[in-house]
């Protein structure tokens, strides 16, 4: 796999909640059988009028985003279908890094990405970072003020940097074992395999047919 | 210690724990299907690695099945996508049930059918909605397309233990109020995201009073709430449903006695704790229709299209957004909204109760004029059932178009779709944009309320309406 362990980037703001996978690559691109060429299909039908040229009413398609590489959208982005054709959607239109915000509700703090699409994400070394509301918010301000806005995101020391004349931090946190993996770029298929002997007892000695 | 469902089954999977905190689960069992996999068995090849157990690993088509003339398949890259599909079950020693094959369907109904879902054990599948399969007090789970390789490579995933959620429906649903109105109901009370970390465990006699078909309407639409799986205790009437019919894969004789025994020990010991809990009322929950552009936005029949303001969880932005492209105007009520299509089917209500319950709203009447209706089945099992109980004969009769099995229009990736602008009553479980076809307008449903809203033209109070 590819690691990830800091990227410099223009910053393009998206402000939707609720971005569905349906949204980021709908379905009729997913009857291919390659990994790639999605890129130019993402967010297709609000990325473009129905003559193929770009809809002037999504925010991506400005020119002050254009070679954009870090995107920033509201809560609970990736929710609905499992596709993994989302992921690669967004990284082959360039994004290397993918922040939303986190939410408060009652007890309850809600997650800033949905599970599979999270999961997705660190498969392919696209980077999910979640931030506070009142950050992202921060952000989206930020980035209206200052066209062209870039940032950093430094997974080593967990930290996002927009840097305007006097920079602004903001730390997020991961689970220690995703970013150890996709520090080190580890393929996850081989750290299973290297547990052969676990696996093959586990199987010797569950039935699958059975609960136990 | 004191363990819940969901935590007696994790732990009967655990292989190993790495140093980082990393468990990895055994796979009970793997489907698979044309879309998410072609991409998996590539990286097999480039990678010089095999199936592990493809005696554990189950294929079907669904997605991209034509559901009129199901072996013409017009769309070359459809056509492709299956036949890699055939290509790669064959090159690794994958069980197929393709289109000749009378046992294909949408992979979560066939799971159950062919008796492959079973309590206690795991399974996964590179789509999301695998979480129909916990209505068995199976672990079950969606995942993408490296996993799915993962899978295929080891049969097990990596995985980070998710916190539990019990929601306990109180009371009966009155019927005609069922179990798509009862999940509906759900994520409408906390939100797209409200489950997402969450394995949810539902219970509770509305729960225990569902039939298994119900029990799977609700654990389908689990990941609409964000949890990755759902989860119902098994009980007689799960091991009724695996007893009958014809279910090649499930234990049988003395096997099945010996099952039955280990599965009594599933359900969540008394006292212990779940880290979320939340109960409903199933007896005061009112037939749900969405208004909006995903499963949360969602309101009583008897109410109206809300005002942007006035909506817990959502934005203003949010939802005059979502209104725009419904072509929905604050203030009116569900009931006057007119449907131009209305879709009876998908891997959440296409099992053979769900198309009893349509047809005798069907029968003896008509389809009102201009609307169309699409019925079909969720497996050729079930299009068989439903046949030889005459009930192709009530939809036919009625104006409403029989077909063969698939998942169709809830997310048209085949010829099924909807036109800009058309406004739809569906009995699938994602009313996101361009879902059903670009510009197209779905409002989710439970099946008695899709057939009852095909006969008047627009959405009624099955609990109330007149029959016209």
């Amino acid at each position: 796999m590819k690691s990830f362990r800091s990227h410099r980037g223009i910053v393009a703001t998206l402000d939707r909640a609720n971005v569905d996978t349906d949204q980021i690559i709908p379905k009729q691109f997913l009857k291919s059988i390659l990994r790639t060429g999605f890129g130019k299909h993402l967010f297709h039908d609000w990325r473009y009028l129905p003559d193929g040229t770009p809809n002037p009413e999504l925010s991506l398609n400005a020119p002050r985003f254009q070679g954009a590489s870090v995107l920033v959208a509201r809560n609970n982005f990736g929710c609905g279908s499992s596709r993994e054709h989302a992921v690669w959607a967004i990284q082959q239109d360039g994004y290397a890094v993918v922040i939303a915000p986190w939410q408060q509700r009652g007890e309850t703090r809600v997650p800033a990405f949905a599970d599979i699409f999270r999961n997705n994400s660190a498969k392919n070394a696209l980077l999910t970072v979640e931030l506070s509301e009142s950050e992202v918010e921060e952000i989206f301000q930020m980035v209206d003020r200052f066209p062209g806005l870039a940032a950093t995101v430094d997974l080593d020391h967990q930290r996002v940097t927009l840097h305007t004349a006097e920079e602004i931090s903001f730390h997020f946190e991961i689970e220690p074992a995703v970013k150890a993996r996709l520090v080190h770029g580890l393929d996850d298929i081989g750290l299973t395999l290297k547990q052969e002997a676990a696996i093959a007892a586990f199987e010797s000695r569950h039935n699958p047919q059975l609960a136990r | 210690m004191l363990k819940t469902l969901f935590q007696k089954i994790w732990d009967a999977h655990v292989v190993t724990t790495l140093p980082d905190g990393t468990t990895i689960l055994y796979i009970d069992r793997h489907l698979v299907h044309e879309v998410t996999s072609p991409q998996a068995f590539e990286g097999l090849r480039l990678t010089g690695r095999t199936v592990r157990r493809p005696d554990l690993t189950f294929a079907t088509m669904d997605h991209n099945v034509p559901t009129d003339d199901r072996l013409v398949i017009r769309d070359p890259i459809s056509k492709a996508q299956i036949e890699a599909l055939e290509t790669n079950c064959k090159a690794f020693g994958v069980t197929l049930y393709d289109l000749k094959s009378d046992l294909q369907g949408i992979v979560h109904i066939i799971g159950p059918e062919l008796g492959l879902t079973l309590p206690g054990t795991t399974i996964v599948c590179g789509d999301s909605h695998t979480s129909t399969h916990g209505a068995f007090g199976t672990l079950a789970f969606g995942i993408g397309t490296s996993e799915v390789e993962h899978v295929l490579a080891t049969q097990c995933l990596p995985q980070t233990k998710s916190k539990t959620f019990k929601v306990e429906f109180t009371g009966r649903p009155k019927p005609p109020v069922s179990a798509k109105d009862l999940i509906l109901k759900l994520i409408g009370t906390i939100g797209t995201a409200g489950g997402t970390g969450y394995v949810l465990e539902y219970g509770g006699e509305a729960i225990r009073s569902l039939s298994m078909e119900g029990r799977m309407t609700i654990c389908n639409m689990s990941i609409e709430a964000g949890a990755r799986a759902g989860m119902v205790a098994p009980d007689d009437t799960t091991f009724q449903y695996i007893a009958k019919g014809n279910r090649p894969f499930a234990p049988k004789g003395a096997a099945f006695d010996a099952a039955v025994a280990s599965w009594k020990i599933l359900p969540t010991d008394d006292g212990a704790r779940y880290d979320r809990e939340l109960t409903i009322n199933a007896a005061e929950v009112a037939p749900q229709v969405t208004w909006g552009t995903n499963p949360g936005m969602v309101v009583d029949v008897t109410g109206k299209v809300p005002e942007p303001d006035r909506v817990a969880g959502y934005g203003r932005k949010d939802v005059e957004q979502a209104l725009a492209y419904m072509g929905l105007t604050p203030g009116t009520r569900i009931t006057d909204l007119k449907l131009d299509t209305v879709f009876i089917g998908s891997c959440t209500n296409a099992r053979i109760e769900d198309l009893r319950v349509a047809a005798n709203v069907f029968k003896g009447r008509k389809v009102a004029p201009r609307v169309k209706v699409l019925v079909v089945p969720g497996s050729q099992q079930v299009r068989a059932q439903a046949e030889a109980e005459g009930l192709d004969q009530v939809f036919k009769t009625a104006g409403a178009d029989w077909r063969q099995s698939g998942c169709s229009m809830c997310l048209g990736m085949n010829p099924d779709q909807l036109k800009p602008g058309e406004r739809c009553a569906s009995t699938s479980n994602r009313n996101f944009e361009g879902r059903q076809g670009k510009g197209g307008r779905t409002h989710l449903v439970s099946p008695e309320m899709a057939a009852a809203a095909a006969i008047a033209g627009h959405f009624v109070d099955i609990r109330e309406w007149n029959g016209r």
